[in-house]
């Protein structure tokens, strides 16, 4: 590589090349406890029942094969409470060949070679199937693949592919497959903020607008910038469906399974306007606004005022870590490119040196250290898809918690609003017994009820969203754990394959170091 | 006739191979070594206190001996530079991979200069090495004359001498090769220097990240903040591993790789120092002939005189460069050899380590009850 190419980073694997550590990384979390190269494989897919026999070791494998340890996290993103477990302990598990699921099927086989193939898959034993199937008790998985593009010129986009595997009888069929366009997740996002919110959920986000990279892309997707734009939206698309489908209630919104199933989605309108950051904006607008309440809220329960509090610390120190992290990248990116111009100086010195024992081991050197670059290549993706954009998504995850917290209190405020409305008309009421206006006293009666079953109906929304936003917390918390501590352990799963490779490079060097005479 | 130059005897009261830097002490700007020679004749050791000067001042002795025949063709033992930056970056920009490490590879290159030239059948004959080694007083600080040779900074004529077409086949090969590796080491140092530095930065880089995670362990009951904060204690020793492995990588690269590579680089330009002076010897000769053939009747016999001293002195030259190319040969491979496997064994178990210590890790956290 070239001083040049320092300023571009060097491209992250494309979806065509097999680096099995990486699309694992990419994909959300996952409390899978084994080495990733191993249970990624058919494991899971054979919990599914997938048995087909057209399927076998020559086909690349499914796409759901290989995503996964990707998408096991669907199912462990602690969505265990325990009516889901019980609900889908029952679900049909086994996919079925014929009709329009084993088209589907075929369908994702045939084109999942363009995501990235780790090994071959193996046959499990019969203990470990029953033992995932104990695991899976939540059936929905999502996957975001096949990145395109569609049209020509400034009018051009990406479309993706999303590929649904469910035993969840809501649905149309088992598996199937959609196209959709980035536009289209704005959507979704903002069609349920505007529903769910109003309950306390915690609406994950979708990844942020980005002019530049999309300019980009429209202009041509072969350079490596491009790849590595496309890849790292594709990443954060799934992760986000998977979040959207790990939550309970929002996968009961007829907008999710409309977004997964139908095949020609209306187009979004109003997402110009939308981007990541600008969610947060209104997030933020909306806390300011909050602030600026006059009457402010007696908390009986500390609980909120707490939570809230630990919330934006913990915001501002990922924040803090995500700079960290991002430095690192950076750094490793810069290691890729001095360590491959080092490789190619060796590579000329050992061509240079005459005695021919010290040129062979001059050469071998500059061999090892271009594969120390392609490790470094790998570790750099690692940090920047395991820990950068997990400390993305989580700084703009607790940006969405602080919005539930703002739902309440506008809860709250509506409640408040309502009870001094009533307490004006019971005023008015009681100004009209003086005055003796036997018609307009008829109608303060009646707005009377209606203000004081609204006054009941507030309240109640507010005590209801409270219990939800509590609950949501508590769900997030111990989503953010597994999440975290998954993404570790994937991390470390490929460092330590990083060594174990670098230490083959080693021995197998050693002895031409050697044979120098 | 008294036997003279075949003696074995050198003027060396001490052995050559086995000098040691012990120790270095810094002073402001001042670095100290301390020196230990084993004496030749049973037990015994001289331990001395020099600096990068009277290191110096030895050089220039050995550079002055203008009586001794073909001195011009030895290839000295480089010096490495002098370090006197007040900063790590002004220090890296004098010493390059040598001004990393706390000094260990610069004293590294030092002790092998020592060795080189208290082991130089031609050199170790000159008194300053045996005043350098055992003197317990500091050798003279005062400059010594200034010699023929300094380094090789001339003039531009004196470079188009660089290029001069050589009488002999063997030096001319010898030239052009010397040209390409000298080049071609020279770069592979520097970029094995970028790569260093970057590592060093990915370990500092590391070391933050494990601190900035302490800040995110919160005190409290809560059961799953309890668990998160475990957590990043975790992740925060993780990173630790992280930066010590690159810490050591790093270590590793300057102390074997980086210290050969360097050692190779001035040790190639001190031989291309050794070729030019004489290519101008043979400009020198060329012209004394010339001029003897053109001279005139009045001054034909001065130039021949000139001609044939000058042939002389080229002769031994090249009698002298032809061994000194021989066994520098076979030293430099020696040395690059030894380099590259004590780098590949560094690293080999540096490597074997970490995989050990993320091993232990990852059980660490499969063993965490969420």
């Amino acid at each position: 590589m070239a001083a040049s190419s320092d300023r571009n980073p060097p491209p992250f694997p494309a979806a065509e090349d097999p680096e099995p550590g990486l699309t694992e990384p990419a994909d959300g979390d996952s409390d899978e406890g084994e080495d990733i190269f191993v249970s990624k494989t058919n494991p899971v897919s054979v919990s599914r029942g997938v048995s087909q026999p057209d399927r076998g070791g020559e086909d690349p494998p499914d796409l759901f094969g290989e995503e996964e340890a990707g998408s096991t996290t669907a199912k462990s993103n602690g969505v265990h409470s325990d009516d889901d477990n019980d609900l889908f302990a029952e679900a049909q598990v086994e996919l079925s060949t014929d009709k329009p699921g084993g088209s589907a099927q075929k369908e994702l086989s045939a084109s999942s070679t363009s995501t990235q193939s780790p090994a071959a898959m193996q046959p499990t034993s019969l203990e470990q199937l029953e033992e995932e199937e104990a695991k899976d008790s939540f059936d929905v998985d999502v996957a975001v693949t096949n990145p395109e593009k569609v049209g020509d010129g400034m009018n051009a986009y990406v479309a993706y592919k999303v590929s649904t595997r469910t035993s969840l009888t809501m649905f149309r069929s088992k598996t199937f497959s959609v196209r959709r366009r980035f536009s289209d997740f704005l959507g979704l996002y903002e069609k349920l903020s505007v529903k769910q919110s109003l309950h306390g959920c915690i609406i994950p986000l979708p990844p942020e607008k980005s002019v530049v990279g999309m300019t980009k892309v429209k202009v041509g997707m072969d350079d490596p910038s491009s790849v590595e734009f496309v890849e790292r939206r594709r990443a954060a698309l799934e992760r986000y469906l998977q979040r959207v489908v790990c939550h309970p209630s929002l996968l009961q919104d007829p907008d999710v399974r409309e977004f997964l199933e139908r095949d020609d989605l209306p187009r979004a309108v109003n997402t110009q306007a939308l981007s990541g950051a600008g969610f947060l904006k209104m997030i933020n607008k909306a806390s300011d606004a909050v602030n600026k309440m006059t009457i402010k809220m007696n908390e009986s329960d500390t609980w909120f005022e707490d939570k809230f509090q630990e919330v934006e610390a913990e915001e501002q120190q990922l924040r803090k870590l995500h700079a960290v992290v991002d430095s690192l990248v950076n750094h490793r990116k810069e290691l890729c490119g001095n360590t491959a111009v080092f490789a190619k100086s060796m590579a000329m010195l050992g061509n240079s040196e005459d005695n021919t024992a010290l040129s062979r081991a001059l050469s071998q050197l500059a061999e090892v250290e271009d594969k120390m670059e392609q490790l470094h290549q790998e570790q750099a993706a690692s940090d920047f898809f395991i820990f950068a954009e997990l400390l993305s998504d989580y700084i703009r995850l607790l940006g969405a918690v602080r919005g539930c917290f703002d739902q309440r209190m506008r809860a709250w405020q509506r409640w408040q609003e309502a009870q001094s409305t009533l307490q004006k008309k019971r005023e008015a009421e009681a100004k009209l017994l003086w005055a003796n206006k036997p018609e307009k006293l008829q109608q303060a009666k009646e707005e009377i009820t209606e203000w004081e079953s609204r006054v009941t109906q507030y309240e109640r929304d507010f005590d209801r969203i409270g219990m939800t936003v509590r609950k949501e917390v508590l769900r997030f918390e111990k989503e953010k754990a597994k999440d975290f501590k998954s993404q570790i352990m994937k991390y470390l799963e490929a460092m330590l394959q990083s060594q174990q490779r670098l230490i083959k490079f080693w021995e197998a060097f050693l002895p031409e170091a050697k044979a120098i005479a | 006739m008294m036997e003279e130059v075949k003696e074995v005897t050198s003027a060396l009261s001490v052995h050559g191979h086995n000098i040691k830097i012990t120790d270095v002490v810094k002073d402001g700007d001042v670095l100290t070594f301390v020196i230990v020679s084993q004496k030749l004749s049973g037990t015994g050791e001289y331990h001395v206190d020099r600096t990068w000067d009277d290191f110096e001042w030895l050089q220039q002795h050995l550079f002055s001996q203008e009586d001794v025949p073909g001195i011009q063709g030895v290839i000295f033992p480089p010096l490495p530079a002098k370090a006197n930056g007040n900063t790590s970056a002004k220090v890296i920009k004098q010493l390059g991979v040598l001004g990393l490490g706390e000094w260990q590879p610069y004293v590294k290159a030092l002790e092998t200069f020592l060795q080189l030239v208290a082991t130089h059948k031609i050199l170790n004959k000159n008194k300053a090495v045996e005043v350098f080694l055992t003197s317990s007083d500091a050798p003279g600080r005062q400059k010594v004359k200034k010699n023929i040779f300094n380094r090789l900074s001339q003039a531009v004529e004196e470079m188009r001498k660089e290029g001069h077409k050589d009488v002999d086949e063997f030096f001319q090969t010898e030239r052009d090769h010397n040209l390409v590796l000298t080049g071609c080491t020279k770069t592979a140092a520097e970029k094995f220097l970028d790569m260093v530095l970057t590592e060093q930065k990915i370990a500092v880089a590391c070391g933050h990240f494990s601190a900035a995670l302490h800040l995110c362990v919160e005190p409290g009951e809560d059961p799953d903040k309890k668990a998160f904060s475990r957590l990043c204690v975790q992740i925060s020793e993780v990173f630790n591993s992280m930066k010590k492995n690159m810490t050591s990588v790093a270590e590793n690269n300057v102390n074997t790789l980086g210290l050969g590579l360097d050692q190779e680089s001035r040790y190639q330009e001190a031989e291309k120092e050794m070729l030019f002076r004489r290519t101008c010897k043979l400009v020198e000769l060329e012209n004394a002939t010339r001029n003897a053939e053109k001279a005139k009747p009045v001054k034909k016999e001065a130039m021949e005189e000139l001609k044939t001293a000058t042939k002389t002195e080229f002769q031994e030259i090249c009698r002298v460069a032809k061994q000194e190319i021989k066994q520098f040969q076979g030293v430099r491979v020696k040395m690059l050899q030894q380099a590259l496997v004590q780098w590949c064994e560094r690293q080999l178990l540096t490597a074997k380590e970490s995989a050990d210590q993320f091993n232990q890790h990852l059980q660490a956290f499969r063993e965490m009850t969420q």
